[in-house]
Order: structure tokens, then C-alpha cells, then sequence
């Protein structure tokens, strides 16, 4: 009797160690948040969006009035947004495709050098994979471009897209494959029209979580984009991008409040990508 | 080893001394002869890991997936060497339903139906897909189940339909053999006795290979039986004749149910 109410008193603690201990996990992520959105909320504001950031001058004549500083962060938006749109044009049928050769020959030669490789740049420091754009791409075209910065930004999503296609394909069921085979359908259209298809929530979350981890990238970036202080549409020009922008307000005494600001908008565009990315694995689950 | 089995003219299929292996020096079926009756339904049996599913994926050539199984022997389709035609066509011409209902579950019922078409790049017009459908799932004895939801995901119905709807997408391309690994161990009763009846309509049109651990269900439903033991064709007749004067030793102790 006596050693049943030990184990009782002994799972209790338990649990409440694993409480506190969790909650204590927790509390920094939520002190962040709250943080950004102290410092940060004021800021965001129509022109926050449609304008690029001021000059030095600006800002500290906002200061001084104790005006919030006028301006936004739209030439990042853009060139974030630019920049990952190019590199997952070029990163995700190169992902797609390798994935799908890894799950079709698991045990080729080429697949364990692949899958070597793949795990390789993946646990490359960014920085080092933008040394590799720049001399891939920013030297031979004669300077820095959002082109540029696409490249090292697919070059870190390839291997993200590469993994979670091959383990989406492999937890299809064989049964699928047969059957699309057993009613003559070629290869080709059986991965095309079968396993890509019931595949997709698998793929479209790997994508998503992808795109949001290349989109806070900032040392890569730098060695590529470089940055811009206006709105650039040209791709092979230099290009500003909201992590650029926030560390040149951080090197900016008048304009560092903008780094709240700037840093709430992206963290919340990379939780929602998240979020959602989550959402859709939930509801596309295979049965 | 030549075994004497029964004569049957004109076959749909004829399998010749066909060995099957998974590893080398390891036969799952072995030296297996046999000629298969058209618009007849045969009946494989045998105890679990005789080579039933084997024999029956060699004749669409669905062991071609995984490349260490070794086929030896042959294996003619309507006369044809089935190594000397195309695989798709021969998949095309051998429709396969398999043990565990496997419907594509992003197609609706209504695109899994004609879903052989579309993965062999034939386009439909609307009012031909929709003719094949109607026909094909009345002939499986589904459509008063299912036609007010054709556009729902197949993956909805229940495991009966389900295999239903797997034999309706086989059919739906006219094939001329129709092998079946089970079809109904999965399914309860009155599902199974449904496509027993399906089964037995259908043999007008196609010729069925059905892979059966039910001795009931073969002796109901097949014009021909095989038992299989240990990778050999051990007996073939008509199944009158099998079920009620089998001439081997195993085949008796089998049907009478004292091992399997
Ligand atoms: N993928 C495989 N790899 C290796 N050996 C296999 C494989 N599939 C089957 N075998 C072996 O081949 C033999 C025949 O298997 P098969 O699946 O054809 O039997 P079966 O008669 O269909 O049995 P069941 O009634 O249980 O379905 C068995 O001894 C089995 O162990
Ligand atoms: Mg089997």
C-alpha cells in the first residue's frame, strides 16, 4: 500500500517537474514575442509596406520630435519575396526530381553519394554556401544580384525539398505504385499522376518549411545580394532583403528602432509559414 | 518434373515449366505447367506461402518491379510470349484486383474508374467516360451504391466497395484475363458472395485467374482448380473432379482440411 502512494507522490513530481521545466522552455520564445511587438507595433503601418527606409537624416530628425520614424521596409519585402520566389523556381523541381530518384533507388551507389551530399550542404554553414554563389554566380556575372541571392537561397532549400520528398514517397504504400503499373500505365505517369499527386501534403509542407527557413537567411545574402536602399524590380541588380534591412538598421544608431518592427513582420511570416505548413501535413496525412 | 495435367484447348494462357525465385537457388514456384481455360474461371489454392501470389504476378509481369526476383521458363498470353510484348500491354491485356483494395486515393470513383485510360494517356470524351463508368460500376453491382457521390474520393467507401471499385477500374479496360490475388479475404461475408456472383457474371466476358485460401468459395465458383504445394503445381482438373476424386495424396489431406 504504502510503496503505491510512493509511486504516486513519485509520478507526481514527475509531472510537475516536466511542467515547470517545459513552461521554462517556453517562456523565452513567448518574452521574444512579446518583446517585438512592444517595441515593434508602432511602426507597422501602411507606409511601413509601401515605402522604402529613410535616410539617416530622416530618422533623426523623427527622433528628435520624438516622431515615430517615417518609412517602411517595402525594397526588403520585395526582394525577399523576389528572391525566394526564384530560388524555389529553381529549387523545387531539382528537389522534387532528385526525391523522387532517391525513393525509387534507395540503394544505388549514386543515391548514397546523393543522399551524402544532400546531408552535406545541409549542415553547411549559410555563410559558406554564400561564399559558393559568390563565386558561382556573383564573380562570373560581374556583381551582386537578387539573381544572385536566388541561388544561394535554392541551393540551402534543395536539400530541405530533397529529404522530405523521398520520405513522403517512401511512406506511400508499394500497393499504389502496383496498382497504377498493373493497369499498363507507364512509370513515368505513375509517378506523375499517382505518387506525386498523393504525395502532395507531404511535398507542400517540405516546400513551406523550406521557404520559411531560407527566408530569415542573412549571411548568405550578404555575399550575394548585397542589399539596396530602393525598390529594385531588376534581377540582376543588387537587392535589399528584410534580414539585409535589419541588419543595416542594427548598424545604424538613428534607424535601429526599426529593427522590431522589421524583425516582428518576419518572424510572424515565418511562424504563419509554419503554421500552415503544419496545418496542411495534419490534413493531407496518408491514410 | 513433367506432371500430367488436364488438356485444354484453345488457352487464354499457357504457362511453361515457369520457376519463380526471390533469391538465388531458392524456387517459390517451381517448374509449373499449366494451360489456362478462356472465359472460364480457375481457381489457384494452397496453403499461405506455396507460390500462389508468386505464379499470378509472373503473368502480368508485375515482378519486374523488384529487380532480384528471376523468372525462368515461359509464359505465352494469348499465344504470345509475354517477355516479347511490351510490359504495359501485357498489364493492359492481364488486369490485376490485389488482396488489399487499393483505390488511388486522391481520384475520385468516378476517375478511378477510367483511371486506366488516363494513366495510358488515352483522352475520353465526357459522355465515353461517362458510359464506362455507368457500365462498369453496374457490372461490379455498385452503381445504385455510389451514383449520387462519383465525385466523392473513393478512399469514402467501405472495404467491400472499395474492392469493387478496384475490380470496376480493371474492367473498365476491357482486359482478357483477370487475376485476382484474394480478392475477398478482406471483405465479410456478404461482400464476398457479391463478388462471387460478379465473378460468375463476368466470366462471359473475360477469363478470371483467382487466387483463393477459401476451398468453399473455389468449389462455388471455378470451372478449373489448381493446388499448389510447396512451389509445385501438385494437381489441375476440372474442380468437379478435383474436389470430389483428387488423384494426389496432398490435395486430399488438403481439401479434406488436414493441413493449410
Ligand atoms: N518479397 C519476397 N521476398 C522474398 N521471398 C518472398 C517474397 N514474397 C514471397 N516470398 C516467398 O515466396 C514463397 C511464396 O510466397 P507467395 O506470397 O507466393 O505465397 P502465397 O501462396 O501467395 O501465400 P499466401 O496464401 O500466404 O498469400 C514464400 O515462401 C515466401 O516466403
Ligand atoms: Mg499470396
Amino acid at each position: 500500500m504504502s510503496s503505491l502512494r510512493y509511486r504516486t507522490i513519485k509520478d507526481k513530481i514527475f509531472f510537475y517537474c516536466v511542467c515547470g521545466l517545459s513552461s521554462l522552455t517556453v517562456i523565452p520564445l513567448f518574452a521574444i514575442i512579446w518583446e517585438l511587438i512592444r517595441k515593434g507595433y508602432k511602426q507597422i503601418n501602411w507606409s511601413f509596406f509601401t515605402e522604402t527606409a529613410p535616410s539617416t537624416l530622416d530618422a533623426m530628425l523623427a527622433r528628435g520630435t520624438g516622431d515615430i520614424i517615417p518609412g517602411g521596409i517595402a525594397n526588403g519585402i520585395l526582394g525577399t519575396l523576389l528572391m525566394v520566389a526564384i530560388a524555389s523556381v529553381i529549387a523545387i523541381p531539382v528537389g522534387i526530381m532528385v526525391g523522387i530518384h532517391l525513393s525509387e533507388h534507395p540503394k544505388t551507389k549514386f543515391s548514397n553519394a546523393t543522399r551524402f551530399i544532400t546531408d552535406l550542404i545541409q549542415g553547411s554553414p549559410s555563410i559558406v554556401i554564400g561564399i559558393i554563389a559568390y563565386a558561382w554566380v556573383v564573380k562570373p556575372l560581374g556583381g551582386y544580384s537578387a539573381f544572385a541571392g536566388s541561388v544561394s537561397l535554392a541551393i540551402m532549400m534543395i536539400p530541405l525539398i530533397v529529404r522530405s520528398t523521398e520520405e513522403t514517397l517512401k511512406m506511400l504504400p508499394g500497393s499504389l505504385k502496383e496498382a497504377g503499373l498493373a493497369l499498363g500505365s507507364s512509370y513515368t505517369n505513375v509517378i506523375l499522376r499517382v505518387l506525386l499527386p498523393s504525395a502532395f501534403g507531404g511535398l507542400f509542407t517540405g516546400i513551406l518549411l523550406a521557404v520559411s527557413r531560407v527566408m530569415g537567411e542573412t549571411a548568405p545574402l550578404m555575399l550575394t545580394a548585397l542589399g539596396s536602399t530602393a525598390i529594385n524590380w531588376n534581377v540582376m541588380e543588387p537587392t535589399s532583403a528584410v534580414p539585409l534591412l535589419i541588419w543595416e538598421f542594427y548598424n545604424d544608431p538613428n534607424l535601429i528602432d526599426m529593427i522590431w518592427s522589421s524583425s516582428l513582420f518576419l518572424l510572424i511570416l515565418v511562424l504563419s509559414l509554419n503554421l500552415i505548413a503544419k496545418h496542411i501535413a495534419k490534413k493531407w496525412k496518408i491514410q | 518434373m513433367e506432371q500430367e495435367h488436364i488438356q485444354i484447348s484453345n488457352p487464354i494462357l499457357q504457362l511453361k515449366d515457369v520457376s519463380i525465385s526471390y533469391s538465388p537457388g531458392k524456387n517459390a514456384v517451381k517448374n509449373v505447367s499449366a494451360d489456362i481455360a478462356r472465359n472460364k474461371i480457375t481457381a489457384i489454392m494452397g496453403p499461405s506461402g506455396c507460390g500462389k501470389s508468386t505464379l499470378l504476378r509472373a503473368i502480368n509481369r508485375m515482378h519486374e518491379l523488384y529487380p532480384d526476383i528471376k523468372i525462368m521458363g515461359e509464359i505465352l498470353l494469348d499465344g504470345k510470349n509475354i517477355l516479347k510484348m511490351n510490359p504495359m500491354e501485357v498489364r493492359r491485356m492481364a488486369g490485376m484486383v490485389f488482396q488489399r483494395p487499393n483505390p488511388f486515393p486522391t481520384m475520385s470513383i468516378f476517375d478511378n474508374v477510367v483511371a486506366g485510360y488516363k494513366l495510358n494517356g488515352i483522352s475520353l470524351g465526357k459522355s465515353e467516360k461517362e458510359e464506362i463508368v455507368e457500365r462498369c460500376l453496374t457490372n461490379v453491382g455498385l452503381w445504385n451504391e455510389v451514383k449520387d457521390s462519383l465525385f466523392k474520393k473513393g478512399t469514402f467507401l467501405s472495404g467491400g466497395q472499395q474492392q469493387r471499385l478496384c475490380i470496376a477500374r480493371a474492367l473498365a479496360l476491357k482486359p482478357d484475363v483477370l487475376l485476382m490475388d484474394e480478392p475477398t479475404s478482406a471483405l465479410d461475408p456478404i461482400a464476398t458472395n457479391r463478388i462471387e456472383e460478379l465473378l460468375l457474371d463476368l466470366k462471359n466476358e473475360f477469363s478470371i485467374v483467382i487466387v483463393t485460401h477459401n476451398m468453399s468459395q473455389a468449389a462455388r465458383i471455378s470451372d478449373y482448380s489448381m493446388f499448389m504445394y510447396l512451389g509445385e503445381l501438385v494437381e489441375y482438373d476440372t474442380t468437379q473432379t478435383m474436389f470430389t476424386n483428387p488423384k494426389d495424396k496432398r490435395t486430399n489431406e488438403y481439401l479434406s482440411g488436414q493441413f493449410g
